[in-house]
């Protein structure tokens, strides 16, 4: 097999015979990254039911966790790096990223407004959501 | 990263550059395209998201996500896809070493763990729709049969996926169109945990904080 700098498919590590003298490291990699993902998991259930945190800042809080939850799932399980031969990769991430962003930002910012501004009472409110 | 760095100790200045190396192999192309798929799957869950979230406060009268949902429950979920989700790390390694009885046995684990998410799931559903919260009840409750359902019905796929690459295995071993296709499902595995820590923040802690 000759060697050239390929670009690296999504979630594959090397070529089988790098990936063989890999081999212990890529177990080091999974258990680090479940270890991060356990503990950022149990930290967002911790948060949900504590009472020792300002109520009204743990929505904020479990979204971080999940976006940094969602980071460490992208790096040690999926193996998106930063490397030059993930390029590729992650541009189309960042594309799918801004999608979502918007889709999400958008309808959520588009019907709180409308909420906001087209309903004169809460009475009127309810009839409108609540069918 | 030690995997970037060993990379990078081949040497840059032997090797030609990807545009002067011709065509990428075909594990790169099939799992490039796999990615911009699963991307494309992920923009659709947004889509379901945003419905959710924006659904999430018209309960018709009808139950809301305080009194519906378990977090012990959700816990057992969590923590069975995630355990699912690393033994199909190990798999890829075992796959990746070809060695064929570590590959079944991860595999085998895999599966029991994704098959007993989806059980947890299933029995969840079925207590919500056995004391009337059932689609049909509510938009907020249209849009979590929806978001979740979707993420189960991925979870089905995946797991009918990982059975008959376990028989693909077991009939043509790790030839490479095998093994690519075991990479893509290591890929979808992974994704649907990516998936299910949204799922589980957006619906079942928060709709359930104060």
């Amino acid at each position: 097999m000759t060697d050239t700098h390929y670009d690296r498919g999504p979630g594959d590590t090397l070529p089988f015979a790098q990936a063989q003298a890999q081999a212990p490291s890529g177990v080091v990699i999974y258990t680090v990254g479940l270890f991060l993902a356990v503990i950022l998991t149990a930290t967002s259930f911790w948060a949900a039911n504590t009472s020792l945190l300002w109520a009204p800042g743990v929505p904020l809080g479990l979204a971080v966790l999940a976006i940094a939850q969602i980071g460490v799932h992208l790096v040690f399980f999926l193996h998106i790096t930063t490397g030059p031969d993930n390029t590729n990769n992650v541009l189309a991430l960042a594309f799918g990223m801004l999608i979502v962003t918007l889709v999400i930002g958008g309808s959520l910012w588009i019907m709180t407004n409308l909420n906001a501004n087209m309903m004169p009472s809460a009475e009127l409110m309810n009839l409108q959501m609540q069918h | 990263m030690s995997i970037a760095v060993t990379f990078d100790e081949v040497g840059h200045q032997a090797l030609p550059s990807a545009s002067e190396a011709g065509p990428a192999s075909k594990r790169i192309v099939v799992t490039y395209g796999f990615w911009i798929f699963l991307l494309s799957d992920i923009v659709m869950f947004s889509a379901l998201f945003a419905a959710y979230a924006v659904l999430v406060h018209a309960t018709a009268g009808g139950p809301a996500g305080a009194q519906l949902f378990n977090q012990r429950s959700a816990a057992i979920e969590t923590a069975c896809l995630l355990a699912s989700s690393y033994t199909c790390g190990m798999m890829s390694l075992a796959v990746g070493s070809r060695r064929r009885a570590a590959t079944y046995v991860f595999a085998a684990v895999t599966f029991v763990l994704g098959a007993a998410f989806l059980a947890l799931e299933l029995h969840e559903f079925a207590g919500m729709i056995a004391i009337g919260a059932t689609p049909q009840r509510s938009a907020f409750l249209s849009a979590f049969f929806t978001l979740v359902g979707c993420h189960g019905l991925h979870v089905t796929a995946g797991l009918i996926w990982l059975v008959v690459m376990m028989a693909q295995v077991a009939v043509m071993g790790f030839r490479p169109s095998a093994s690519r296709r075991l990479l893509c499902f290591a890929l979808f595995w992974h994704a649907l945990d990516i998936i299910w820590v949204g799922l589980f923040t957006v619906v079942y802690l928060m709709g359930v904080a104060p």
